[in-house]
């Protein structure tokens, strides 16, 4: 642990700003207010977070289905986010694009996604402009990072990805966040490899790195190491899997009847990001507990004041259908 | 004015628009070709030579060879024109569009509506098409059908150097994706092409490559070679046509067709895909639609049969459109009734 505590302290916000949108998110589809298929990031906000936290507005990301950490994580606004999923027309996408589809350039955030395994190669085309942009001052290259599940990674788009990154030495991450499960099936069946998708990558030609992605410090001093090592030029791709949990269902509504009995109390007991970051820290005397009462009680006012935002704000009109359009018919 | 080669028109845009802007890249397979073999790099220069020399001019940043991987080649197209370039990908033939569908269709072409209008995705998409070279199924097709009923692309079908040219630097200072459909059979046919570096030809104004009085003919790619060749036939028996080449099917210059036809009364669609669900059923559509009043017959269609592409000489000179089938197609309208 290299951190102070200011930037402990953020982390921390990050991750909890996260946990509060999806756990409101959860609340709120119920209700039927919000509409069409939302994916919820709870449980995995360390590896958003632990990843994001060293990155630059000159690196990008692509996210998934699953991606409304990434956004946040890589500094998204809360509220025009909450609107887009809302459907308003002052979303950050103008409600045209939804959950599946944040999207927010100026902040090096190239979308979230509704294909699974389609960002990949997305993701090497920003690390090939990368690449031709050259390094900065101090030699270093901006990157572009691709997360994928354990899902995607059994997509032959991240297969050509990934090969396409390795021969042109473009400074792209692979990202694999496993929760174990694609959509209701269990990576023991889905994944060939069974539980190591970093085998995969490393079989393309590039360095690979695995941690614990329920643990902010693991993410966070392993992710130090792949990005100090792919800003290199001529070093190329690397990939990180990361081991984490996801605590709702693959889309709102899931049943999750694949669950094991007192999975999912389990898994919120003992691998649960944020009580092991307040555990690490407040052990470790960084951060009390009263300072980080203080950063979840910021967090749910940001999500209760970004929800009261988007029930209020302005709805698209119909005749926005033809906004962004180069021609209609 | 150059007398240039098709393939070289686009050969020497590209080469043009890398020179004046640092942004625009080149991306796909074997666009250098003989990249990690004994012969080097440009042992080919693109299959269809029209990457010679970049790779020697540009460097490897900006002329990325790739391995056969179209899903990776258009998604990283997408991913570079994010980021702030303007990518010119080559799929080396327009009926591996199958391998990277999702990658053209559902994000190149969506990012700018579903992101609001955020972001731009200046990505020109070269796609070598069409038949006449006895390629066979997987290698012959038009897929003009597919990328015009796409939202958010815009889809370029040039039959002459000159529009080659125009239509492709319009196509590469674009700020939506693009889809260039060049005729492989149209490589090596020369014409005139205009020195201005500037030159270029705005999308959604078709052409009037011949002019005349008694029937529209409608066509696009290397088919409007061919309604030439059946208007010049025609002409000599006192008959006269317009022969409208389309140049981009989307945006499509609904007013060129319509103020043909209703000058004419009598219109001919020529269309080198399938019959169903293609441009000739949808102008004939909206030729039914907005020209009805000025019919004097009904509207014909001369496009290949509902198959795959054949292999033998004879069965793809009988799958395709010809100058006589076009031919015999006005003069089917001119003599209903």
């Amino acid at each position: 642990m290299q951190l102070n505590r200011e930037a402990l302290t953020r982390a921390y916000r990050q991750m909890k700003l996260i946990r509060e949108f999806e756990e409101r998110l959860h609340e709120e589809i119920q209700t039927g207010e919000i509409a069409g298929f939302t994916h919820l990031y709870c449980g995995q906000e360390a590896v958003a977070v632990g990843v994001c936290e060293h990155l630059t507005e000159r690196d990008k990301i692509v996210s998934t289905h699953r991606g409304h950490g990434h956004c946040l994580a890589k500094g998204c606004d809360v509220e025009g986010m909450m609107k887009e999923i809302w459907g308003s027309q002052e979303g950050l996408c103008n409600g045209k694009g939804g959950s599946m589809h944040i999207a927010d350039i100026d902040k090096g955030m190239l979308g979230a996604n509704g294909i699974v395994g389609a960002g990949a190669p997305i993701a090497v085309g920003a690390a090939l402009s990368n690449k031709i942009d050259g390094p900065d001052e101090n030699g270093k290259l901006a990157v572009a990072i691709a997360f994928s599940g354990d899902g995607a990674c059994n997509q032959g788009t991240t297969f050509e990805a990934m090969n396409l990154a390795v021969v042109t030495k473009a400074p792209a991450i692979f990202v694999f966040e496993n929760n174990h499960y694609s959509e209701h099936t269990g990576v023991d069946y889905a994944v060939g490899t069974r539980q190591d998708i970093a085998s995969r990558a490393e079989a393309f030609g590039m360095k690979v790195w695995r941690a614990d992605g329920t643990d902010f410090f693991s993410v966070y001093d392993t992710f130090r190491d792949v990005l100090e090592y792919v800003r290199v030029p001529g070093n190329g791709p690397a990939a990180v899997e990361f081991d984490t949990e996801r605590f709702f269902g693959h889309f709102e509504g899931d049943p999750q009847r694949y669950r094991g009995d007192g999975e999912l109390d389990r898994l919120r007991a003992e691998r649960d990001c944020l009580k092991i970051f307040r555990k690490s820290v407040t052990g470790a005397a960084l951060l009390d507990h009263a300072d980080l009462d203080i950063v979840d009680a910021d967090a749910l006012k940001a999500i209760e004041d970004a929800v009261t935002a988007s029930r209020a704000a302005a709805r698209p009109a119909p005749e926005n259908v033809l906004d962004n359009v180069y021609i209609s018919y | 004015m150059a007398k240039l080669m098709y393939r070289d028109a686009i050969r020497n845009t590209i080469f043009q628009e890398m020179q004046r802007d640092s942004r625009v890249v080149v991306l796909g397979e074997d666009v250098v070709g003989g990249m990690g073999t004994a012969g080097g790099p440009e042992a080919i220069g693109g299959i269809w030579s029209t990457s010679t020399g970049f790779y020697d001019a540009f460097g490897p940043d900006r002329v990325i060879d790739t391995p056969i991987s179209e899903s990776a080649i258009m998604g990283a197209a997408g991913g570079l024109a994010l980021a702030g370039k303007r990518p010119v990908a080559e799929i080396m033939f327009a009926d591996f569009i199958g391998v990277c569908m999702d990658q053209l269709w559902n994000q190149i072409a969506k990012f700018r509506y579903m992101f609001g209008g955020k972001s731009i995705c200046p990505a020109v998409i070269r796609m070598p098409c069409g038949a006449g070279y006895n390629a066979a199924a997987q290698h012959s097709q038009m897929i003009s059908q597919f990328v015009t009923n796409m939202p958010g692309i815009k889809v370029v079908m040039p039959a002459t150097p000159a529009d080659a040219c125009g239509l492709l630097r319009q196509a590469i200072r674009d700020d939506d994706p693009v889809v260039f459909l060049e005729h492989k059979f149209l490589y090596a046919m020369s014409g005139e092409v205009p020195d201005d570096p500037d030159f270029t030809i705005p999308f959604g104004h078709a052409r009037l490559a011949r002019a005349g009085q008694d029937a529209t003919i409608v066509a696009s790619g290397m088919m409007v070679g061919y309604a030439e060749t059946a208007a010049d036939d025609l002409a000599r028996d006192g008959i006269g046509c317009d022969v409208i080449d389309l140049r981009t099917t989307s945006p499509l210059d609904e007013e060129a067709i319509l103020d043909s036809v209703e000058v004419t009364g009598r219109a001919v669609i020529v269309d080198e895909a399938p019959p169903r669900c293609s441009l000739a059923t949808d102008i004939s559509a909206l030729i039914a639609q907005k020209a009805f009043a000025s019919l004097k017959a009904p509207v014909e269609m001369v496009t290949p049969p509902h198959t795959p592409v054949p292999f033998a000489r004879e069965l793809e000179s009988a799958y395709l459109p010809s100058p006589a089938k076009i031919a015999a197609a006005v003069r089917k309208t001119l003599e209903y009734r």
